[in-house]
């Protein structure tokens, strides 16, 4: 028999790192809502500070997105490890206990100086939670090997992610911006999945009625609609950093037409017409990416609500994942719409901000939602290899009482 | 007025070079060069031609210590035939342009303004006349290296950059100041991304430095701490260019007589890929060439 995964703390703390991935991947949001990517030229300081001693007088303009975007980065990085780390168990509490006690001298330095009482507090509230939970885990037991790699992978991906964000601001490569931003929403996923993996509800799924309900000949399906949601978001991250979120101002036509010219003609006088102050002019490419983001988001409206519709008709209408489904269709159209408001009202950037929360939200929430479908064919093929074919009558029998019961 | 070598002056400086010692002459037109640029606004690159110019400067690196030659000056300036014309004129618009937006200044840049603070699409006086169009002669050579020519100075001002729109000369130095009580960064966006830079500026600090070497139009410098500041700036490889002030002049100075295509750039009016034109011919005497762009 599989270890368990389940731990109540544990699964608190990876849903925690995920909220606070979600609140990094918003406060991104709102660097590039408000083109305040490159306002901090240098990295890893902060015009010549160490970040966390960067005076809060001087979060100007830009400054403050991008400066609190790194500080919380730091969090979630540290955030992070410590998840690692649990999932390792009480072997590695030496390791939070170094590292606590680390962070917690450096605090008191950074008080004791009056550097800054960020730093202070940021060093100091860390190590202390670093340095207490070590104590706290003497008898968590490691989690499975699968897991601690997932883990594992989770901490090499915010510290890439860190690096990609630094060489994006020194490299002024606009397309590591969009590495930077597509990795942070595969990171989401990861840290949910962990969340997901630690719950109750995963660990005794495999003999809950629920496993026996939904159609799970849509997993392939969630998880194509999943994949292309991904694909979205990489399209939307190059609008937002290549600076062309508005490069088609209009809706639901494009520069009046179904489909926009993108002659050089037509772009040189698309570009003479905006007046908008935007760091690059519009370019054809831009103009296909932003007409594929829209009939992208069409189809992924599509797909969730044939999803959503046929989870509905199945038997089990009210099992998790029909549920789910229908909680993502939401997200989706909310999404749509917002999308659509981004648009007509000029890229607000709260609007601008909540729609690439929501990308994100979207996405995570098929990523689970395709984990649940699979997990529910695993263990219904399990149960069938387990029980004869004169017994296995007798099961879906017993299914489809339950069923009814559940109905 | 225009000012180039006549055969009379190369058979001179050749007798000089045979006459005095080579560094003395070197150091001679050096002066000479800088006397000129001083009183009659002409550099010694636009007098002679490049090679010349460049082996003068060689010598010259070898001769610093040499005491101005007074003589050589005069002997020189006597036997310089000068002929050359301005460019000059007047742009004005044909329409009305879109009525320019308030910028979505901070509370800080806010208060360093007593009125709103607009957009620069169109800048337009009530005579209809057009500022920060950039004009420059179409294909022209010469004119010497633009890095011995005065740096421009680019202020960050109220959140805003002055100028607004600017030209310089291809080796040409750009030097960024910050009048304003906070920082900005200061980032440099030319077409060609491996020369795009971001720096930091402090207030109070020195100014920054940033040079160009690539003919381009419609460069562009922009603050990423306050999203609305840019200021564009065209480069050319060769000093015949100008940009029209607020009352739509401008003037191009010590163009050599021919016949040549004025340009003239708009952001708006007149963009880098198709700009307006007008064909001019430039003689000893001033040359005037107005011209009126249309709001598209």
């Amino acid at each position: 028999m599989s270890r368990s995964t389940h731990n109540p703390w544990l699964h608190r703390f990876a849903v925690f790192t995920a909220i606070c991935t979600l609140l990094l991947i918003a406060l991104g949001g709102l660097v590039t809502s408000h083109e305040a990517g490159m306002a901090v030229p240098d990295w890893p300081t902060t015009y010549g500070y160490n970040m966390f001693l960067f005076p809060v007088s001087q979060w100007v303009g830009g400054i403050f997105y991008e400066h609190t975007h790194r500080l919380w980065a730091s969090e979630v990085g540290l955030l992070t490890l410590t998840l690692m780390c649990l999932l390792f168990g009480r072997g590695a509490r030496w390791i939070l206990r170094g590292l606590g006690l680390i962070l917690i001298a450096s605090g008191l330095f950074a008080l004791w100086h009056k550097q800054s009482w960020i730093a202070g507090a940021f060093y100091g509230a860390n190590g202390a939670f670093m340095f207490g939970i070590s104590f706290g885990i003497t008898h968590l037991e490691t989690s499975p090997k699968w897991l601690r790699r997932l883990g594992s992978i989770a901490f090499f991906l915010v510290v890439l992610q860190g690096i990609l964000g630094g060489l994006r601001v020194t490299q002024m490569k606009d397309e590591i911006g969009i590495f930077h931003a597509t990795l942070a929403q595969i990171f989401l996923v990861l840290i949910c999945a962990i969340a997901l993996f630690t719950s109750r509800w995963w660990q005794s799924f495999a003999n809950s009625d629920e496993a026996l309900l939904p159609n799970c000949n849509l997993r392939r399906f969630a998880t194509a609609t999943t994949f292309l949601i991904l694909f979205q978001l990489v399209l939307g991250a190059t609008m937002r950093h290549q600076h062309a979120g508005l490069a088609i101002p209009d809706f639901p036509l494009a520069y009046g037409k179904i489909w926009p010219a993108t002659d050089a003609a037509s772009i040189q006088a698309i570009n003479q017409n905006r007046f908008i102050e935007t760091a690059k002019p519009i370019t054809q490419f831009h103009i296909v990416v932003h007409m594929l983001h829209r009939l992208s988001a069409f189809v992924i409206l599509g797909c969730i609500g044939f999803l959503a519709f046929k989870l509905r008709r199945t038997p089990g209408a009210q099992a998790p994942l029909a549920r789910l489904a229908l909680i993502w269709l939401g997200m989706i159209c909310a999404q749509f719409i917002l999308g659509i408001v981004t648009v007509l009202k000029n890229k607000p950037a709260d609007i601008a901000t909540a729609h690439v929360v929501l990308g994100a939200g979207s996405l995570m929430m098929g990523a689970m939602i395709s984990l649940i479908a699979n997990k529910i064919s695993v263990e219904r093929e399990n149960r069938l290899r387990h029980v004869s074919p004169a017994s296995s009558v007798q099961s879906a029998s017993d299914s489809e009482a339950r069923l009814a019961v559940h109905k | 007025m225009e000012k180039y070598v006549t055969p009379a002056f190369m058979k001179q400086a050749k007798w000089k070079k045979n006459q005095l010692e080579r560094k003395e002459f070197a150091f001679d037109i050096f002066n000479l060069s800088k006397v000129c640029e001083k009183f009659h606004k002409i550099r010694l690159a636009v007098i002679l031609p490049n090679d010349i110019f460049q082996n003068v400067v060689k010598l010259l690196n070898n001769s610093m210590k040499k005491q101005i030659s007074w003589i050589a000056f005069l002997t020189l300036t006597a036997v310089l035939k000068v002929s050359a014309g301005d460019v000059s004129g007047t742009v004005t618009l044909k329409g009305t342009p879109p009525p320019e937006k308030d910028l979505p200044l901070d509370a800080k840049c806010g208060e360093l303004h007593k009125s709103a603070a607009k957009t620069r699409f169109y800048v337009v006086n009530d005579k209809a006349q057009l500022a920060d169009v950039i004009v420059a002669i179409k294909g022209a050579k010469g004119g010497g290296s633009g890095a011995s020519a005065t740096p421009v100075v680019v202020d960050q001002v109220g959140c805003e950059y002055v100028p607004y729109v600017f030209a310089i000369q291809a080796g040409q130095k750009i030097q960024v100041h910050n009048s304003d009580p906070f920082m900005h960064n200061v980032h440099f966006m030319p077409s060609d991304s491996s020369k795009e830079a971001n720096k930091a500026q402090m207030p109070k600090s020195s100014d920054l430095e940033f040079g160009y070497n690539k003919a381009e139009n419609f460069a562009k410098f922009k603050c990423d701490v306050h999203p609305w500041m840019f200021a564009y700036f065209s480069v050319f490889d060769h000093p015949y260019f100008a940009v029209t002030g607020k009352d739509g002049s401008y003037k191009i100075a010590n163009v050599p007589p021919g016949k040549y295509t004025l340009e003239f750039y708009h952001r708006k009016a007149a963009p880098a890929a198709s700009p307006i034109t007008k064909e001019i011919e430039v003689k000893d005497s001033a040359t005037t060439a107005d011209i009126v762009l249309e709001v598209k």
